[in-house]
């Protein structure tokens, strides 16, 4: 006979929180938890007692003091008497702007240059190569200084136009002046605006002045866009219904075209649109939209530099699809270029996607170094004039790091939600 | 050298500690070095020449500064600082003075907690334009784009002087002088606007500076001088009654070429005597010994060598005095009695 | 048979026919243009294109750096030699303001006559990873490479040999307790490697070092930071950051990978908020708030809390690189080190980090890469890297005004720098994919 032994009891002992993997895990994240909080707590009271020692306080009112300065590009209404949080805002709409255009150039510059790098033009694809090595090996503000520097000597100023025989004239039928402030593009004025002023009669001999326009000038005009675009869409949508039942697809083209123009340009008659194209008076050219001299480095800086990456990116991704792919394509008949935009680029694109959107991060967060060429974006405004003005240095940056960090995520989790739906379905 | 070799192991592991303590004087004489915050390079004022040397206006004053306090002229270093990160360097005291033309304001004084110990330079905000231009007044300058240097308070001048004339223009700011001057240059801004001094010394090295012009208008008041933390005010004493002492020895008459000879023994002008402290002790109320100021002014020479110096007539940038004279010229230069 | 085949045929050739020469469409260069660059009518307008670019880029560069002056003392004297020439202005570089200032765009302000400090330094830490690097080199070499950062230290900054000398036994200390408390405990000895260096070095190392050197001084010059400048400054800066920033980056790498919820949470906050932020915003953080997150009283020079953030932020970046590593490791790596029985730490430091640095290290060579160029961003809080040393030299009255030459040289010189790391890097991805075979 024999006596079962008992089971071990499961009484719980202190050594098994170092020596139970079971428990381990959870002691040391007590115990990281508590280190970290901590260092916060540490970080925090030394803030707190460095700012009592200097007299200062964390206080978020100065957003609502009036800022006093100006700011030259404005996609709102802004003057110097509006206050610091507005010329935040300003400046916020500015980065957003930059990082806008330049992503989307630099994926073109970025696609082209990757493309071409692989041609066989040998001549093309050492240029290329040049291109590439020459923007990412030299520091992105050094490329923005020269490419400003280049932009204000090379291109004629303002007063070059004027007299007689100017030393510089306008392209394309007098309506674009390239300068170096800026290029100035025609604009489109409204007779019968809306919202806008109407354009005062003057008496003593002078010019009218040209037409103005109003927001909901655009907002009319947009929306009807938009509208003709899905009712084309709904033509075509019937249009593919019908030829899903009876095999016969009618003929909707100049509908569809119809339905897009004709709304949009009636609106645009009714409210009496007309170009205004920029002249010289004064100083500068007036009217017409000005795109800013910094604006435009800036952008073409960044989409530059970062279409070089973005080309290697690009040329990799191309590698990765194997050969065969494109010799079955060759096989089918297929032309080079239906070879590349059907076969080879498709595939690439998921190889390609990932490193991409860490591409534009990049971009919109070094569209940062505006300042150099005096770009009035948010760290500018909010992060530069702002602090140095008001001496609210802590609480600024705050705000400059949380947009930054917000915009970030926000684009990384819009790109990550594209790539996921383009991404190779695995089983 | 204890100490530094302290400081060297101690900066590898991330603590240094105690500048931000209340006695700047103290801990300049203990470390052997002025820190003296300058410019990030402006002609005349501050610029270092190709051994590495600073010279400028504002440099003279440092060196003064340290020849008093440390009796070597050369114990400066000079850190440089950007419109925006000047203010903090000197709260965090990171540098014990700022020399750095900035402009005296209320704000400045009161709500950042500075100490303006003086004005070495009284300036205002002017405009320089292209002489072809053909324009006479800044009222003139309507719908104008105009080049401004960021971070200073020539933005807020120029914004509010254009509201007030209820004329436009279009700003364009930029980080340096050196940017600046290029693109006013490259005709990519009708306007440069910036303090007159800085516009003279700019204009001074153009190709053909004839062809441009300072316009009339001073639109501000630009009191430029240095400035040290709000709370040390025996360190605030040293670095004002240093500058007094250039001041004053101008007046005096005192020059580093005589400074030897009225140094040596009391003179006739008692308050000569005093200011070279042949007579009474002048320097110990400040915690200095008795020729402090003799070493400030033999460091570079009195205030008008200084001016004649790095930014006077016969250099390159060729300013006059004007304001800048001795109350007894005509100027607003007045230091108070050493006595 | 074949006799007979013999006579039927009346002739056979009994020699090779002598090649012909290829039409001449298909051979020597007239072959390569046709096929390189006129192959279709698209490659025909590209070379075409590509041509008149070269043409107007090479016209407008090429007169310039011919009729450049190399003998001048100031932009003004220049001008004056061009005139000269008969030549205007801006039709001949000014390459003299190089020659007049070339040593303060390279070293700054760092005392002359101890320049070849600085290069030593740089040497000493090439021939330092090259241990790392390569498995050729002798295993002794690591003690180098781990004396290399201190040794560099000293000799950039110079001081006292005793200062750098105990900061460095910290380290070894460090070890010591490790060893010593590693059979009572794991976590233990872990935790006491790490607090015992920290409060030695808080309390102990400053006055054991100055007691030393008060009874034996060696030293050198001492070189203070802001006589730092130029190119030295941006290497100084982006190998200091990486260099430090490895042990952050790798421990946040093993952080993020980890199950531990609270850790990978901390991980995954740090990495994303440096990294969603730009750098040039850390950098005013650097130069404007670091003063407050530290005990009141303490201040270090501009150039130290630059390169605290450098680390910071590199860690974060590194991590990434190292995670990259990590997920490359086979499976297999890991199962096998917990077959044997390893726990975490030793499983980590014996096989898996080893395995999965050695992948990263191209990474980690392309971070050094865009941190290197990203130092330039010190300019804009008063350092004076090159670019601002080229502020500083146009703010001197010999040479105020002038603007391609500089910005030209410095471009120059950070391609050379980065083009030459970056074919480095790619070599070593081929040497070390080779290794792997």
């Amino acid at each position: 006979m024999s006596t079962l032994s008992e089971p071990p009891k499961a009484s719980f002992r202190l050594s098994q929180l170092i020596y139970d993997t079971r428990y381990r895990s959870l002691t040391i994240q007590v115990i990281a938890s508590i280190l970290i909080a901590l260092g916060l707590a540490w970080l925090i009271n030394n803030t707190i007692v460095n700012l009592d020692n200097l007299g200062k306080d964390i206080k978020f009112d100065f957003l609502g003091s009036q800022a006093g300065y100006d700011i030259n590009q404005r996609l709102i209404e802004y003057d110097s008497q509006d206050t610091h949080a507005r010329a935040a805002i300003v400046g916020i709409l500015n980065t957003l702007l930059v990082a806008f255009l330049g992503c989307i150039a630099a994926t073109i510059i970025g696609v082209t240059a990757g493309v071409l790098r692989l041609s066989k033009n040998w001549l093309i694809s050492k240029l290329m190569t040049v291109y590439v090595e020459g923007f990412r090996n030299v520091p992105l503000l050094l490329w923005i200084l020269l490419i400003f520097a280049l932009m204000t000597e090379g291109m004629p100023q303002p007063r070059d136009f004027r007299g007689d025989e100017p030393a510089a004239t306008m392209s394309l039928g007098d309506n674009v002046a390239v300068t170096n402030r800026g290029i100035y593009i025609p604009r489109i004025g409204f007779n019968n605006s809306i919202g806008a002023e109407a354009a005062e009669p003057v008496s003593d001999g002078e010019d009218t002045p040209p037409p103005g326009s109003s927001g909901v000038d655009w907002l009319l005009v947009l929306g009807v866009l938009f509208a003709s675009f899905f009712g084309q869409r709904y033509v075509k949508q019937r249009a593919d219904g019908i030829q899903e039942d009876t095999g016969l697809r009618p003929t909707t083209w100049y509908l569809r075209l119809g339905i897009l123009i004709i709304p949009t340009a009636i609106v645009m008659f009714v409210l009496g649109a007309q170009v205004v194209s920029p002249y010289l008076k004064g100083f500068n050219f007036t009217e017409g939209v000005h795109l800013r001299n910094s604006l435009i480095a800036l952008w073409f800086a960044l989409s530059l530099y970062t279409g070089a990456f973005i080309a290697e990116i690009v040329r990799s991704g191309i590698m990765a699809v194997s050969k065969g792919q494109s010799e079955a394509a060759f096989a089918l008949g297929m032309r080079p270029n239906w070879t590349m935009n059907l076969v080879i680029l498709p595939q690439a694109l998921r190889v390609i996607i990932p490193p991409l959107i860490s591409q534009y991060l990049n971009l919109t967060k070094n569209s940062s170094l505006a300042l150099a060429v005096g770009y009035m974006d948010v760290r500018s405004t909010l992060g530069g004039i702002t602090i140095n003005q008001t001496g609210r240095e802590l609480e600024g940056m705050l705000l400059l790091g949380l947009f930054y960090l917000v915009l970030s995520l926000l684009i990384s989790g819009v790109m990550n939600i594209y790539n996921n739906s383009v991404k190779l379905q695995e089983r | 050298m204890k100490h530094s070799v302290l400081l060297g192991a101690i900066t590898v592991a991330g603590f240094t500690a105690g500048a931000a303590a209340a006695d700047t004087l103290g801990d300049v004489q203990e470390r052997g070095t002025l820190n003296c915050g300058v410019t990030t390079g402006l002609v005349g004022f501050a610029a270092p020449d190709a051994n590495g040397e600073w010279e400028g206006f504002d440099v003279g004053v440092c060196r003064a500064v340290a020849a008093a306090v440390l009796g070597d002229a050369s114990a400066v270093n000079f850190v440089t600082t950007t419109g925006q990160t000047r203010f903090t360097a000197l709260a965090s005291g990171e540098i014990d003075m700022l020399a750095r033309n900035t402009t005296w304001t209320f704000s400045r004084d009161t709500d950042l907690a500075f100490e303006f110990v003086g004005i070495n330079y009284y300036d205002g905000q002017g405009f320089m334009i292209p002489r072809e231009l053909g324009v006479s007044s800044a009222k003139d300058l309507d719908g104008a784009t105009v080049c401004i240097q960021t971070g200073t308070t020539t933005e807020l001048n120029l914004a509010d002087f254009f509201r007030t004339n209820n004329i436009s223009y279009e700003p364009v700011p930029i980080e340096t002088n050196a940017e600046a001057q290029q693109q006013y240059l490259a005709g990519a801004c009708d306007v440069y606007t910036t303090d007159a001094s800085g516009l003279a010394a700019t204009r001074a090295s153009f190709e053909s500076p004839d062809e441009h012009m300072l316009l009339p208008e001073i639109i501000s008041k630009e009191p430029l001088g240095p400035l040290v933390r709000h709370g040390d005010h025996e360190w605030g004493d040293i670095v004002r009654w240093t500058l007094n002492a250039l001041i004053a020895a101008e007046e005096l008459g005192v020059s580093s070429a005589n400074i030897a000879d009225l140094g040596a023994a009391a003179g006739e002008n008692p308050e000569v005597n005093r200011l070279l402290g042949t007579e009474g002790e002048l320097g110990s109320y400040m915690g200095l010994d008795a020729d402090w100021a003799a070493r400030a002014i033999a460091a570079g020479g009195n205030y008008g060598e200084l001016f004649e110096k790095n930014i006077g007539e016969n250099t390159p940038i060729g300013l006059a005095r004007g304001l800048n004279a001795q109350w007894t010229d005509g100027g607003l230069l007045y230091s108070p009695p050493f006595r | 048979m074949s006799d007979t085949h013999a006579q039927t045929v009346a002739y056979v050739r009994d020699t090779m026919l002598a090649e012909s020469a290829p039409p001449l469409a298909e051979k020597g260069a007239v072959k390569w243009f046709r096929e390189n660059l006129f192959s279709s009518p698209v490659n025909v307008l590209l070379t075409i294109v590509s041509l008149f670019v070269l043409f107007l880029v090479l016209r407008l560069v090429l007169p310039w750096l011919t009729n450049a002056v190399w003998d001048a003392n100031s932009l003004s004297e220049c001008r004056e030699i061009l005139a000269a020439k008969g030549l205007g202005s801006h039709d001949g570089a000014c390459l003299a303001v190089i020659k007049d200032r070339w040593h303060q765009l390279m070293f700054g302000f760092y005392p002359s006559h101890l320049y070849w400090r600085p290069v030593l330094a740089f040497v000493l830490f090439l021939v330092a990873i090259m241990p790392v690097l390569f498995s050729w080199v002798p295993r002794q070499a690591l003690y180098l490479t781990a004396a290399a950062p201190f040794l560099g230290y000293w000799l950039v900054w110079g001081g006292s040999i005793w200062g750098i000398v105990f900061v460095a036994l910290a380290i070894v200390i460090g070890y010591a307790v490790f060893r010593a408390l590693e059979g009572v405990n794991g976590i233990l000895a872990t935790v006491g490697a790490i607090l015992v260096p920290i409060i030695y070095l808080l309390y102990a190392a400053g006055p054991l070092a100055g007691q030393v050197n008060d009874i034996l001084p060696i030293g050198i010059e001492a070189v203070k930071s802001n006589q730092l400048g130029g190119f030295t400054l941006a290497i100084i800066i982006g190998l200091a950051g990486i260099v430090l920033s490895l042990p952050l980056g790798i421990l946040l790498a093993l952080g993020r990978q980890s199950d531990l919820f609270i850790i990978k949470t901390f991980s995954v906050i740090f990495i994303e908020v440096i990294r969603g932020v730009p750098l040039i915003v850390w950098l005013f953080t650097a130069s404007l708030l670091l003063n407050y997150f530290l005990p009141p009283g303490t201040n270090f020079d501009l150039v130290l809390r630059v390169i605290i953030m450098v680390t910071l932020f590199s860690a974060a970046y590194i991590a990434e690189v190292v995670r990259g590593g990590l997920a490359a490791l086979p499976t297999g790596q890991y199962e096998a080190a917990d077959a044997l029985g390893l726990d975490y730490p030793k499983s980590m430091r014996l096989i898996v980090l080893p395995q999965a640095l050695k992948i990263s290290i191209p990474g980690i060579v392309n971070t050094f890469i865009g941190l290197f160029k990203d130092t330039t961003l010190v300019v804009f809080i008063g350092l004076s890297d090159p670019i601002g040393f080229t502020n500083l030299i146009r703010a001197n009255t010999d040479w105020n005004g002038i603007y391609w030459e500089l910005f030209g040289f410095v471009g120059l010189v950070f391609f050379i720098l980065c083009f030459s790391m970056g074919r480095y890097s790619l070599w070593l991805e081929r040497q070390l994919q080779r290794e792997h075979r």
